[in-house]
């Protein structure tokens, strides 16, 4: 076979795939949003899922959340990437420690930190022992909203830093090391060195950290599941409370459009804000 | 770069700072592994011991958690189930993706751009939220509540990281050991598959693996169009409002296990493949 045809049949399966499972669902989607009882276009569905009364709370919910935990992971992973570059002994082990949550879905950690969060749970059973409280509270109720907001955001933050790490890890590792030791003969401080060298050079990474970061923020779903149940209504839960207990997928499809348009419109403005200038990438 | 900041010495590491430093990564390391100490102390405890108050901080090395859960109706399936989901992704993502992954590596063509930039798009989008119109498309297939119907889902989840992984591997081998091959009259496939694929194949693991932790983790779609077939997070996705603390925290415990164990096996990529992905 040819040279000229041979690429287009080694990326032809992944092009039907994809066009079958994501493309074309996307275009049902869609359509199924749009779409009323009788098969004509309309916006009822929209009207519908806004105009019920638990949209507002899930939609702010999701976006405080997201609001919460994003910049609290993103100087986490920042501190833990420089923390790790400087190191030489154990750099492979703390990596690794550092990573595992990387490999703990959403649901292990929402029930990771349930052990913590429960009534008979850890953090009553230190607090007791520490002799703060005679009788373990229950924590994750709908009378202490801040503890279960608290309790989510936790888990989310231990679960997903790993990933922001990974990527700034990975491109910390691509700024030449010439530039510190400039740095380093004209005296520039370690402080000094990460605002001005490691910074801006790890635009393109921060880029792809935080939109990946941002749109999973939006995604979540199960960390609230295992954790608040019902007491704090995210858009991802809605959608499949829709799909599940209101067997409206009309409606199911109408969240799911604006859970992804809020997705593209966070992405425009990281992509706006963190923008590379052309030719000045590494 | 690290190297020779510290060789030159010129790191100001006083001892205040240092302790700051070590006692910082000490504490980070415990934020990650206490949690799951937690978790494995409830593993490891006997039903009473789980539900009762106040919670020792050493297990009790009984396994009567873990026997609940195994005996637990359902379970097991729901474990095949994942398991069974899991290979199926693997398998077939690497044999999508790694074709198009050297394509990428070995070729220039017209329409390049526009395929990385379809790769490139699966990952901006909430893709879970796609099972929604593929359970109706399924049910006129057939394919709803199947292992096989499911295992796609995953493997579109899973692709876009095997083509860019493979992608990276099949880009650090030179194209001069394929040449050298086909000189001494090899073909093409010959030479891909006594020269090429040898060196890759730890690489090609590592991505397996890799698109088997996508799938093992994943909790929407598996809950959206699984309905008797049920996976293990869709099964204890379904049971979380009445299933006793001591099934939550076993099951949530096997979730846990095969994560530690991969994510060490792939430790070496990890960042090659994130290295890749960032451009």
């Amino acid at each position: 076979m040819n040279s000229r045809i041979l690429p287009y049949v080694l990326i032809l399966p992944v092009v039907v795939f994809l066009l079958a499972f994501f493309i074309y669902p996307f275009v049902l989607v869609s359509q199924q949003a749009f779409q009323g009882d009788d098969g004509g276009w309309t916006l009822s569905n929209f009207q519908d899922v806004i105009s019920y009364w638990k949209f507002p709370i899930s939609l702010k919910n999701t976006l405080l959340l997201a609001a919460a935990v994003v910049p609290i992971q993103l100087a986490l992973a920042l501190l833990m990437a420089t923390m790790v570059s400087r190191m030489n002994k154990g750099r492979d082990l703390i990596l690794y420690v550092w990573t595992i949550p990387l490999g703990i879905s959403d649901l292990a950690a929402g029930i990771i930190w349930l052990a913590i969060f429960e009534q008979s749970g850890f953090l009553n059973s230190m607090l007791s022992g520490l002799g703060l409280i005679e009788r373990p509270m229950n924590l994750l109720s709908y009378q202490s909203p801040l503890i279960v907001f608290t309790a989510i955001a936790l888990a989310e933050i231990w679960r997903a830093t790993a990933i922001m790490l990974v990527i700034l890890v990975a491109g910390i590792g691509l700024i030449p090391k010439e530039y510190y030791e400039a740095a380093d003969v004209f005296g520039a401080s370690k402080w000094k060195q990460f605002i001005r060298i490691t910074f801006p050079l790890l635009r393109p990474s921060l880029q792809t950290a935080l939109v990946l970061r941002v749109i999973l923020a939006f995604e979540i779903f199960a960390v609230v599941a295992a954790l608040g149940g019902t007491l704090f209504p995210v858009l991802m839960g809605e959608t499949y409370a829709y799909q599940f207990d209101l067997l409206n997928s009309g409606a199911a499809a109408a969240i799911a459009l604006i859970i992804l348009g809020i997705s593209i419109a966070f992405t425009i403005v990281i992509l706006r804000v963190l923008r590379v200038p052309k030719g000045a990438s590494i | 770069m690290n190297k020779t900041l510290s060789s030159n010495g010129i790191r100001p590491v006083g001892s205040g700072a240092k302790l700051v430093y070590v006692s910082s990564v000490v504490l980070l390391c415990a934020w990650v592994i206490v949690p799951i100490y937690f978790l494995l102390i409830n593993t490891l405890s006997s039903p009473e011991t789980v539900n009762s108050f106040p919670k020792s901080f050493f297990p009790e090395f009984d396994f009567g958690s873990l026997q609940f859960f195994a005996e637990f109706s359902g379970m097991l399936t729901a474990l095949k189930n994942s398991i069974a989901v899991a290979f199926l992704t693997m398998i077939m993502s690497i044999l999508i993706g790694a074709p198009a992954g050297y394509a990428l590596s070995r070729f220039d063509f017209v329409g390049k751009n526009l395929f990385r930039l379809l790769i490139l798009l699966t990952r901006a989008f909430p893709l879970p939220l796609l099972a929604l119109p593929l359970a109706v498309m399924f049910i006129q297939t057939g394919l709803d509540d199947t292992v096989f119907g499911l295992s796609l889902v995953h493997t579109t989840l899973a692709i876009p990281f095997a083509v860019l992984i493979t992608f990276s591997l099949f880009s650090g081998i030179p194209l001069e050991l394929e040449e050298a091959a086909w000189t001494l009259g090899c073909t093409r496939l010959s030479a891909f598959r006594k020269v090429v694929l040898p060196l890759i194949l730890p690489g090609i693991t590592a991505s397996a693996i890799f698109a088997f932790v996508i799938s093992w983790n994943e909790v929407f779609a598996a809950a959206v169009l699984t309905i008797e077939n049920r996976t293990l997070t869709a099964f204890l996705l379904q049971n979380l409002g009445t299933s006793p603390l001591h099934l939550k925290f076993a099951g949530g415990f096997i979730l846990v296990v095969p994560a530690l164990i991969f994510i060490f096996a792939v430790r070496k990529y990890l960042f090659a493949m994130w290295g890749i992905a960032n451009r």
